[in-house]
């Protein structure tokens, strides 16, 4: 096995991908997937020579032979009601173990024009429109994991809304993974067409109980026409034994806004890339990421951001806790092409490393091919600022308790920016009940 | 109430505080003048519990206790209070629940029932018409974005609502308005009592003239140099320090 392809596992993913192939049916997609998954093989998982994969070895992804075959698939509704958004009313697709449960779903109410549905059921009927979209966003060559994903393409989500249509309630898609027979790998794949002037918010759940091992492996794909919005959120609360792969395409058009709240707090080992691609004139996307990692976790995220055209916006804020021995990577990208004059892109990064044994290497670059541009980008890392703390402790706070609060209020710079208030009340109470004093601090942010 | 025996402190390498002697009863108050860099707010800070300065010698001792073995959170737990010289800005943590949070650590440590939201507001209704405290600045975050006038006033808001039994008061006056330097004052004048000690840090005769001490002296080379009653401040305003530190240096030589 050389070091570029560290594939030792192709017997494993050939045998994985036959058995997959006998239960779903040979229709349109099937050449795609073959090869797809040629491609994987010949490629393999990325070794971490390649610069983009420098930090982070997947290795431990590589090596374990995880299985396609969901044997628990059922979860009860107690379960599944200590999960969901109680205050938020939604449309919510519900997938256990990689399966779509139309059980626990709720599409109740949807307008006839506008489609949310299982990606098992768009590719069966859907044909011509999936065609034009589907794995015409997210390329197989920039990722063998996205190649991968598209070997295995069967649930996810697939939505398209019409022109001049809103979606008059936040789309929520659950992705649980519990413990299976063995190991699980699921391909999640979703993709989501906005038509001009056509608005939605998306948020996508990654969520792991009983502390299972498993490997999500998730590929989204954006197509946004003129004029059109989507806010994204994703949250990912993965199992600490997890690991969990996520590629987020976005192909932006005229006037179009992306704004992207990426949230990461599980998991053992994650990787999450997101590629934004302003294709038309006055195209403005908005990313804003928070990680907290503690314990031996590995949190990684690569943006990238191509000004193709000219007046296009970009802005990007992610800042990042980490505890224990756990290490973050960040690598913010932002590319402006020639003809792209006018353009604005900003970019931020700040880190707050609470131990000594965390560690976070961070790289926002900026490749600039134009000249009439305003750009700006920063990185930062550091420790609780000893001034603040001391204040805080000279006013009675006791040192853990002071603590809590300058990280939170580290954190809550991200926070605060959430418009959807449930999601804006769950990130708070998931985040803060990590830290000491949780209580007090919750108090803090009432107001 | 607090007794400094012979105090040295340093910081890194450097050696600040040099001796210094200060001995402080229940319900005096104390102003410590003295040049820049003579070792004024680092007397603060140690008092207040600031790590990264060591103490060499000598002892402190409040209320009968060793101060110096308190952490921060301890010292004011046991009634002192530090109004900063600079005081910090703290984006993201709200005033006025950092406020009630300080109030009921202090009383939950002393023993007390804590207070609840509506007998907090009633508290601090009080005290904020006492220093005509601006509402818009409780709900901002500690400090950010305050001028820095608001920012000393924001202190002594807090110290009246604290009601500290030591209170160390770090150039409060610098950077106030005629105005606010009235009101302020009276803020802290309507805090003494037999029980309350204060230790006011300062660069001008003014503020003495609104807050009467009962002593007056002169930090400079980590010492207290010269004490004296309200009328030394009078003497410092008119003929500088000098003629004191001048003195003291041919005392130390001639000793
Ligand atoms: N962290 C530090 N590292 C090194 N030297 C320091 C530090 N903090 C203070 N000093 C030095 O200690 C000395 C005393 O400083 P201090 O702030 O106590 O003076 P002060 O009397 O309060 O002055 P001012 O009237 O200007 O406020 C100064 O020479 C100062 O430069
Ligand atoms: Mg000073």
């Amino acid at each position: 096995m050389s070091q570029e392809n560290m594939n030792n596992n192709a017997q494993h993913y050939l045998a994985e991908f036959d058995q997959f192939q006998e239960t779903v049916e040979r229709d349109w997609f099937s050449e795609q997937r073959q090869s797809a998954l040629k491609l994987f093989i010949e490629t393999g998982f990325p070794s971490s020579r390649l610069e983009n994969w420098k930090y982070t070895d997947v290795r431990p992804i590589a090596k374990q032979s995880f299985s396609n075959v969901s044997t628990t698939t059922s979860i009860t509704t107690e379960e599944i009601d200590a999960i969901r958004f109680q205050d938020i009313d939604c449309y919510e697709l519900v997938f256990i173990n990689g399966v779509y449960s139309k059980e626990h779903s709720r599409l109740d109410g949807l307008t006839e024009n506008i489609v949310i549905e299982n990606m098992a059921d768009a590719l069966a009927k859907d044909k011509d429109l999936l065609e034009k979209h589907l794995s015409q966003y997210a390329d197989n060559n920039v990722s063998p994991f996205t190649a991968l994903n598209t070997a295995f393409i069967q649930h996810g989500t697939y939505i398209n809304v019409p022109k001049n249509t809103v979606v008059d309630k936040p789309i929520n898609i659950l992705y649980l993974s519990k413990d299976n027979a063995q190991p699980l790998a699921t391909h999640p794949r979703n993709l989501v067409i906005m038509g001009e002037h056509a608005e939605a918010t998306l948020i996508e759940n990654y969520i792991g109980l009983d502390d299972a091992n498993y490997f999500t492996n998730v590929v989204t794909e954006v197509s946004l026409s003129t004029a059109s919005i989507l806010k994204h959120y994703k949250i990912q609360q993965e199992s600490v034994n997890a690991y969990h792969i996520g590629n987020l395409n976005v192909t932006q058009g005229k006037d179009s806004l992306f704004k992207s709240h990426s949230i990461s707090l599980g998991g053992s080992l994650v990787r999450n890339d997101i590629y934004g691609q302003l294709a038309a004139e006055g195209a403005s996307i908005v990313l804003n990421g928070l990680y907290m990692t503690d314990g031996k976790q590995h949190v990684d995220n690569h943006t990238r951001v191509d000004h193709l055209k000219p007046n296009t916006h970009s802005t990007e804020n992610y800042r990042g806790v980490l505890n224990g021995k756990s290490r973050g990577v960040f690598n913010g990208k932002v590319v402006v092409h020639p003809q792209a004059q006018k353009i604005e892109a900003h970019q931020n990064n700040a880190n707050l490393l609470l131990s000594d044994d965390a560690e976070i290497d961070t790289k926002p670059e900026l490749e600039i091919y134009a000249d009439d541009v305003k750009c700006s980008h920063g990185a930062t890392v550091g420790q609780l600022d000893k001034n603040m703390l001391f204040y805080l402790r000279s006013r009675a706070i006791d040192e853990d308790t002071a603590r809590s609060l300058l990280t939170y209020a580290f954190v809550n710079e991200i926070i605060s920016d959430i418009s959807l208030v449930p999601i804006k009340n769950r990130l708070e109470h998931l985040i803060i009940g990590q830290l000491p004093d949780a209580e007090l601090i919750r108090e803090f942010t009432n107001e | 109430m607090l007794e400094i025996q012979n105090l040295h402190t340093k910081i890194g390498d450097k050696e600040i505080l040099k001796g210094l002697n200060l001995s402080i009863k229940a319900g005096e108050v104390h102003a410590i003048m003295g040049p820049n860099g003579s070792g004024k707010s680092t007397l603060a800070n140690v008092l207040a519990g600031r790590d990264g300065y060591e103490v060499t010698q000598g002892s402190v001792e409040y209320e009968g206790k060793d101060l110096l073995e308190l952490a921060p959170e301890e010292r004011a737990w046991a009634g002192i209070f530090l109004a900063f010289q600079y005081p910090v800005e703290i984006p993201g943590v709200n005033n006025v629940y950092l406020l009630k949070a300080a109030v009921n650590a202090i009383r939950k440590n002393r023993g007390e029932q804590e207070l609840d939201a509506v007998e907090f507001l009633a508290l601090i209704k009080d005290k904020m018409k006492l220093v005509k405290m601006k509402d818009d600045l409780l709900s901002r975050s500690v400090n950010e974005d305050f001028s820095g006038g608001e920012k000393k006033r924001n202190e002594i808001f807090q110290m009246a609502v604290l009601e500290p039994k030591l209170a160390i008061l770090d150039e409060t006056d610098s950077g106030l308005d005629i105005d606010a330097l009235k009101i302020v004052s009276e803020g802290v004048n309507s805090l003494r009592n037999e029980e309350r000690s204060i230790i006011l840090v300062t660069h001008y005769q003014r503020l003495l003239d609104y807050i009467k001490p009962d002593y007056v002296h002169v930090l400079s080379g980590g010492k207290i140099i010269k004490s004296g009653g309200p009328e030394l401040a009078l003497e410092l305003e008119e003929k500088g320090y000098d003629w004191i530190v001048k003195d003291d240096k041919g005392e130390n030589e001639a000793a």
